[in-house]
């Protein structure tokens, strides 16, 4: 090929993308020829990480600007694929149309949170910590307020918050690994781990770069092909987002005619744990709006706070394309997150609708108990029907499904060939390693470039930093894993956690940092402590039997954090004395696009 | 006033539009949830209904990109954009 990689780059992944789809052709022929169900899960998972291996062994890297930024160069659009698989975590694909499937319109508060997020990443913070050059988000907090003190609190704040959010992400691909490879959840967890740290260590941001592109690929199509085929099929419309207005309505119309019967405790301590039933209206408003509200906002603040995300705009060419690319960023995420809720309504529709063939409400419990898939789920113990009433037919409220269900047996509900499902899996199983990739990368980074090199041994050779990256990736990678495989929260609760820890810490520092010149150290320090103090000290108080107080939830608890924050930093910003001219200078410099970074000055 | 402290201006003005934007539809139509979704709206999904799936999300990739243009307006108005390629 003529030119240098990244003029190739279109070219490059066009090839993987053609290859990636003949591939599932490959797949689907063998399928028809007798191939089974696990040899063709085994398939799809180990040939996409194989993969993924191969572009991180090609990415390896012994420059501190490739291993930390990628080289600064890469592309918007790119950028942008890059940050959505970095950001759409196992979660938001496995996970998020089970949620919006069982809780309807309050669960879509996540929805409006984790895409609106991006404006105030757009507005208030990328393209400024773009020109001011750091490697790492505290790298702008320690240079911005100064200080090994202010450094030390931003690492520890992105400590807390990425390893909540980590552990679950290690989860994921454990729960994938263990079902697609047939293997224990214990083990399963560790070539989960092993897959991820083949992207990152060799290459670092650049690797991880070069990987996300191609796990969005995956990722997507594995998401959108099985939407817009099982809406096909089942006649609900060619292209669902558009045409589902019926279907909404029809689900509506059923809750209606079945009514959402509640069972006795009594009953439901026969349903096996995990698994939930559908006792929540699909798009009517089943929440108060400050529940909505405060969610929402929770999430939109704690996204523009997550440094995993943030690092990803260090990455492009200029300040320009910094801005840009958090717009192909958020396009990038639209196309998933705008296809979940139609997920979710072909799934419900499909399951309860008793004048569809594959509808189940309604028709005998023997009659149910004989379906090959249900039999399947049910064994992987994401399914369960009980005949509540003793009357012999299943009624809304008897049966029940793991939120995870939705989007994996889905396909095969709708009588959609297996080799969809190894899709399925093979797009979780990118997901999940991305979100990663991104989230170990940053910690280590934070701990070898900010607390290692910049307070500890600020004399260390790049070759010796990078070795300390890259030890502390592998160590952070099992420390997870370790975590990961204890399985103490669900999937979904420690993610948002995490974004409550990062606003209560992180969102004011970095964003008064910007746009308030008279912040300064002491307010900063205040700031971070206080607000990740209090946003913990309410988790575990509420955690507790605490009765919380307006409204906020151990989902919402940032809101909390990140008052405190915003006051205590105001507050000790003026009652000490202003940051100096050297300081105010850089601020000015920071806010004009043109010129050298900060840190290029320096 | 010198030209940086009229392109910081000129930007903050563009920060508080495109907040009060944001704002709307993050935050603001969802104080009238329960009454928007009895009306129907866009491709026959209820308003609220379609706000939260596709709405709110869309209108935030379009609002972004205009923010990234009207910026990079400003920035050359004053001389500040960079040169080279994006």
């Amino acid at each position: 090929m003529k030119g240098n990689f990244i003029d190739n780059l279109p070219r490059v992944y066009g090839i993987y993308t053609g290859g990636f789809l003949a591939f599932i052709i490959i797949m689907a022929i063998c399928e028809q020829m007798g191939m089974t169900a696990k040899t063709i899960g085994i398939c799809f998972v180990a040939f996409t990480v194989a993969i993924y291996a191969i572009i991180g062994w090609l990415s390896r890297t012994a420059q501190a600007d490739a291993y930390y930024v990628a080289g600064r160069q890469v592309p918007t659009v790119f950028n942008g694929m890059a940050t959505a698989a970095d950001w759409m975590s196992g979660a938001s694909f496995v996970a998020m149309a089970g949620g919006i499937y069982f809780k309807g319109y309050g669960y879509m508060a996540l929805l409006v949170g984790w895409t609106g997020g991006y404006v105030l990443v757009a507005s208030l913070l990328a393209p400024y910590l773009r020109k001011f050059g750091c490697y790492t988000v505290p790298d702008f907090i320690g240079t911005r307020y100064g200080g090994n003190l202010s450094r030390l609190l931003a690492v520890i704040v992105l400590t807390v918050a990425s390893f909540t959010y980590v552990t679950a992400q290690i989860n994921a691909t454990g729960t994938i690994a263990s079902v697609a490879l047939d293997i224990p959840f214990q083990y399963a967890v560790y070539v989960g781990l092993v897959s991820i740290l083949l992207c990152s260590m060799l290459g670092g941001m650049r690797g991880v770069t070069w990987t996300q592109v191609a796990q969005y690929i995956v990722l997507i199509i594995a998401y959108l092909l099985p939407v817009f085929w099982i809406s096909n099929k089942m006649g609900a419309g060619f292209f669902p987002h558009f045409m589902l207005a019926d279907e909404v309505a029809r689900i509506g119309e059923l809750e209606q005619q079945f009514g959402f019967v509640k069972n006795s405790a009594a009953d439901l301590a026969n349903v096996p744990k995990g698994l939930a039933g559908i006792t929540k209206a699909h798009s009517a408003v089943n929440a108060t709006p400050w529940a909505f509200i405060s969610l929402a906002l929770a999430m939109m603040m704690g996204t523009a706070s997550l440094p995993h995300v943030m690092m990803r705009y260090f990455t492009t060419p200029s300040v320009k394309a910094a801005r840009k690319s958090v717009g192909w960023s958020l396009f990038f995420i639209f196309l998933l997150y705008s296809s979940a809720p139609m997920l979710a309504t072909l799934s419900k529709l499909s399951l309860i609708d008793p004048s569809l063939p594959t509808g189940i409400i309604g028709k005998s419990i023997a009659e149910v108990q004989a379906i090959d898939w249900y039999q399947n789920w049910n064994q992987a113990n994401l399914m369960f029907v009980s005949d509540f009433n003793g009357n012999g037919t299943l009624e809304l409220n008897e049966f029940f499904m793991g939120g995870k269900a939705v989007v994996l047996a889905t396909p095969e509900i709708a009588g959609l060939p297996y080799v969809i499902s190894g899709l399925v899996a093979a797009g979780g199983m990118a997901a999940a390693m991305s979100t990663a990739d991104g989230l170990i990368l940053a910690i280590a980074n934070a701990l070898s470039h900010d607390l290692y090199y910049k307070i500890i041994d600020p004399k260390a050779e790049t070759a010796k930093r990078l070795v300390v990256a890259r030890v502390l990736l592998v160590v952070i990678g099992f420390a997870g894993a370790t975590i990961a495989a204890m399985e103490i929260q669900g999937i979904l609760g420690s993610v948002i956690w995490a974004f409550d820890f990062a606003m209560s810490g992180l969102f004011f520092p970095l964003v008064l940092g910007v746009w308030w010149k008279r912040a300064n150290k002491e307010g900063a320090i205040a700031g971070m402590a206080l607000g990740l103090a209090s946003g913990m000290g309410y988790l575990i108080w509420v955690r507790n039997g605490g009765s919380g107080f307006l409204g906020i939830t151990q989902l919402t608890f940032g809101i909390f954090g990140s008052a405190v924050s915003l006051v205590s930093m105001v507050v000790v910003s003026l009652i000490t004395s202003a940051p100096n001219a050297a300081t105010q200078k850089m601020v000015d410099e920071v806010r004009v696009p043109s010129g050298r970074t900060i840190l290029g000055k320096q | 006033m010198s030209k940086q402290e009229q392109h910081w201006e000129k930007t903050r003005n563009l920060l508080f539009v495109t907040l009060a934007i944001w704002f709307v539809f993050s935050i603001g139509i969802f104080l009238f949830g329960a009454e928007m979704n009895e009306v129907t709206g866009p491709f026959g999904y209820p308003w609220t209904y379609w706000f939260t799936c596709q709405g709110s999300l869309g209108i935030f990739v379009i609002l972004i990109f205009w923010f990234a243009n009207r910026q990079e307006k400003i920035d050359e108005e004053f001389g500040f954009s960079e040169r080279g390629d994006d």
